[in-house]
């Protein structure tokens, strides 16, 4: 999982709905394709929310975790 | 996407709680890559204007939790029984429900109704303000931020037939 190289991060945390799918959006654009975005959030709804925006965008979300109160995303640019 | 989605909404209100809706999921649809009309209609005009000044009105508005943004936890998880009788009479009480508002939507990390709104604009959001409320309410078209078009039900009809959701807030 967490030997996935990310290129960008982005801390999320503290921030709810929907900000953190919006500035995600906004930072994998600033990527290149096949670059990796590590995403951190606190907002229990992010799991499913990045599920969804990873689905209809087509980047590829490679894992989520969860540590203590932290959800941990890894999304691929496409 | 060869077949980008298409989100139609009507915004027809204007107070603080409302104006949250049409915003989020806008912004939120962009963000997923479909191409969003809002059609902004009666008091939803006022979520036009180069000010934003919607405030939330507790009376009449039953279901609506009133507590405290502020304090201990046990404090903030206090619901206040606050009578029509004083939430239709007191002078300033929208206002001050308003600021409490805010503050508990800061406190939480909700973005401000004014960040979505630029988040909207600057990503292609397309905002069609309804001539006739406007003629009727006496708004101009320079009142409203840059960028608005205007138009009628004929111009939310002819993108809403061809979105693939279709709301009404």
């Amino acid at each position: 999982m967490s030997d996935v190289q990310a290129n960008m991060e982005l801390d999320c945390r503290g921030l709810n709905c929907p900000l953190p799918i919006l500035k995600t959006k906004k930072a994998i654009e600033t990527l290149n394709t096949g670059d990796v975005l590590k995403m951190i959030a606190t907002d229990p709804g992010s799991i499913n929310d990045m599920t969804a925006w990873t689905k209809r965008t087509g980047n590829e979300l490679i894992s989520h975790e969860e540590s203590g109160d932290e959800y941990i995303f890894f999304i691929r640019k496409k | 996407m060869s077949d980008t989605k298409k989100m139609a909404l009507i915004a027809s209100r204007g107070t603080l709680d409302w104006a949250y809706p049409p915003f989020i999921l806008a912004s939120t649809a962009v963000a997923m890559d479909m191409e969003v009309q809002i059609f902004f209609t009666f008091y939803g005009l006022t979520l036009l204007k180069k000010k934003l000044d919607a405030k939330v009105a507790p009376h009449s508005n039953p279901s609506m939790p009133m507590k405290m943004p502020f304090g201990p936890k046990a404090f903030k998880n206090i619901e206040w029984p606050i009578p029509n009788l004083i939430s239709s009479n007191l002078p300033g009480f929208n206002d001050v429900a308003t600021t409490l508002m805010k503050k508990t939507f800061k406190s939480k990390g909700v973005a401000t109704v004014e960040q979505l709104r630029d988040i909207c604009v600057e990503s292609g959001v397309k905002l069609v303000g309804c001539q006739m409320t406007m003629d009727v309410f006496g708004f101009t078209k320079d009142e409203f931020i840059d960028g608005v078009e205007l138009g009628g039900a004929a111009t939310f009809l002819e993108f809403a037939a061809e979105a693939d959701i279709q709301l009404f807030v």
